[in-house]
């Protein structure tokens, strides 16, 4: 029995972890020309989505000096006013600019996104190198840990923990980031548990060099690809789970403007005011595509398959 | 074949019990606790909220109070819902039928979608049909669900006004195999969307690595029609993974669900689990959250067992 029975993860995550084993097949029918092709067109996309999201990121630093209004601007006499000069995108409920509003929540969406995916790679690095490395009943606690962890539906405790006890930005951040590390996991404890038993790492140990300096100079170099494929991922997942905690009225407080919290704030208006629904949504998704295309760009160079 | 059923099944029990402790652990995380809902009335006296402590057994040690809760789970009592004054079972119960009726009607847009796309972009790898369903897969998967369902329900039921943009029958003159159907067109559509991109990219690579296989290139030397290749031969080995996969993602609808049934205010448990959110009602919150988990542990389980009778070169160990 080979299958892997790991769920919980996003499937779109599932489906970039499983493309990190060689896909040889897939390209057989095609000649050198058409495959250097497809290469190019890929790193394309790659590139495209990398200064997407570099400009995402820019915009949302440079709020500020790019917002046409102050955050937290009212204007009284334009309350959910359609597009206009003044307001290119219109202003919400409180009469604040949607544009503005757009540029700031680009901040913390951004932020959660990033800050989590490095949580959950920090937590899933720990738990996957201890696990594969020591192997024996530590090895077993920790996967049997993962197996409990993947079994549960993360968005519905995350929304009963925050409806009760409130959520801060930082809350949001912790907790999903320590609901997505279980693929990295799962991921590094395989490759170390073969790495572990080659002759490079034999050798270092065989000159006394201490275990953590071996998990982190030998062996962690060559799962750098899972890494940092997995990382790009679970960020695109952070923001899209940050945006549905906080569409539901659960994730970060209403008052700091993220893209989730303006879709939720847009909900009672949007049949009359499309652009507020539509303006949010819509550079959600173009992020999260923006940093799809950079995990599969990231994935193909650091193939060593693929040379 | 019966001992590695027997075995995966009683591997799930512990599973079911880590995650119903972990459940636990998480809760008490919450202050105010279960009984927050009681103590926000301003009206209950000290000497009444101690009463309901007790008889919520509240007052008794967290440890105590785990084991009671796993006994009753084991027994099939979920406790007494807050908000309605029944037990969570029936309250769920209640509602659950319909939120089957949208997963399966996802579930089987999905299928359908995903076997058709996948299967006629990988005859043609890289070709226009290939590259458009390719592109819509990316965004498919990029979008947040509940926006993709706000933005149909703007699209169709707003401005285009054919289909209705909220609940499961209409109030006046509805009711009907039809009247369902338009109320849910739009719902199903969107909590399929992302399994929708994501089985037909599966699709679609896990049947052009069978296109690759000498095997193929032996039917279609002996001069088997391509139909006969496609189907008797690539499909029934390129989809062994496929279903392990959709067993595997389908509980995830219930999620989806919970987006789906707010936007669309679908009278199922997603609506539920957000309705007794707002009211705090504690009960039927983990009841929802116990639920989600067996279904998840039940898709692995099924995932393993068909992956096992579908292929017979896999040893049942």
């Amino acid at each position: 029995m080979t299958v892997s029975t790991a769920s919980g993860a996003p499937p779109a995550d599932r489906a970039a972890l499983a493309g990190l084993a060689p896909d040889l097949t897939a390209r057989k029918p095609r000649g050198p020309w058409r495959l250097a092709l497809e290469r190019l067109r890929r790193a394309r996309l790659a590139l495209l989505g990398l200064v997407v999201l570099l400009a995402l990121c820019l915009a949302a630093l440079f709020a500020p000096v790019l917002a046409p209004y102050g955050e937290n601007e009212i204007d009284l006499f334009n309350i959910t006013a359609l597009p206009s000069a003044e307001h290119v995108l219109g202003t919400d409920d409180l009469g604040r600019d949607e544009l503005t509003r757009l540029l700031y929540g680009g901040r913390v969406s951004l932020m959660v996104g990033i800050a989590a995916a490095l949580l959950s790679a920090g937590v899933g690095i720990g738990v996957g190198a201890a696990a594969g490395y020591y192997g024996g009943w530590i090895d077993a606690a920790l996967m049997r840990f993962v197996d409990v962890m993947l079994a549960f539906p993360a968005i519905f405790l995350l929304l009963i923990l925050f409806s009760m006890r409130g959520s801060s930005v930082g809350g949001v951040i912790l907790f999903l980031g320590l609901f997505s590390w279980m693929w990295l996991a799962r991921i590094i404890r395989g490759e170390f548990l073969s790495l572990k038993q080659r002759d490079f790492a034999e050798a270092a140990r065989a000159v006394g060099v201490p275990d953590g300096r071996i998990i982190l100079r030998h062996l962690l170099p060559n799962v750098i690809a899972a890494i940092v494929v997995s990382t790009t991922l679970n960020m695109a997942y952070a923001m899209l789970s940050e945006a549905a905690l906080s569409f539901l009225g659960f994730g970060v407080p209403p008052d700091v403007p993220t893209w989730g919290n303006m879709l939720n704030a847009a909900r009672p208006y949007y049949t009359v005011q499309p652009q507020l629904a539509i303006a949010p949504g819509l550079t959600l998704t173009v992020a999260v595509l923006a940093i799809n295309f950079v995990g599969d760009g990231l994935r193909d160079a650091l193939d060593p398959h693929r040379s | 074949m019966l001992r590695f059923t027997i075995r995966r099944l009683l591997g799930a029990i512990p599973l079911l019990l880590g995650v119903s402790v972990l459940s636990f652990a998480f809760m008490q995380l919450a202050p105010g606790g279960p009984d927050a809902l009681f103590a926000r009335n301003a009206r209950m006296t000290t000497a009444q909220l101690e009463q309901i402590r007790h008889n919520m057994g509240l007052d008794r040690p967290v440890p105590e109070q785990l084991l009671v809760w796993i006994g009753n789970l084991l027994r099939g009592d979920l406790g007494m819902s807050y908000a309605q004054y029944r037990p969570v079972s029936q309250v769920i119960g209640d509602v659950f039928p319909n939120t089957v009726v949208l997963m399966a009607a996802g579930l089987t847009i999905s299928l359908a979608a995903s076997l058709g796309f996948g299967i006629l972009a990988a005859r043609n790898p890289y070709g226009v049909f290939d590259n458009v369903t390719s592109f819509f897969s990316y965004f498919g998967l990029a979008m947040p669900v509940f926006w993709f369902g706000l933005m149909l329900q703007l699209l169709f039921a707003v401005h285009l006004g054919w289909l209705p943009s909220a609940g499961m029958y209409s109030a006046a003159g509805g009711g009907g195999l039809g009247d369902l159907l338009r109320h849910l067109a739009l719902p199903a559509f969107t909590i399929a969307i992302g399994s929708i991109a994501g089985w037909s990219r599966y699709v679609r690579s896990s049947t052009l690595e069978q296109f690759g296989q000498d095997y193929v290139r032996t039917a279609r030397a002996k001069g088997l029609a391509e139909q006969r290749v496609v189907r008797g031969h690539v499909l029934r080995n390129a989809l062994i993974p496929f279903v392990t996969v959709v067993a595997i993602d389908a509980p995830l609808y219930l999620t989806g669900a919970v987006l789906t049934e707010t936007v669309f205010s679908w009278p199922g448990m997603g609506r539920l689990f957000y309705d007794s959110l707002t009211v705090r009602d504690y009960p039927v919150l983990m009841g929802t959250l116990m639920l989600g988990a067996a279904l998840i542990v039940a898709g692995n389980l099924i995932a393993d067992l068909v992956y096992g009778v579908l292929d017979p070169r896999i040893s049942l160990r």
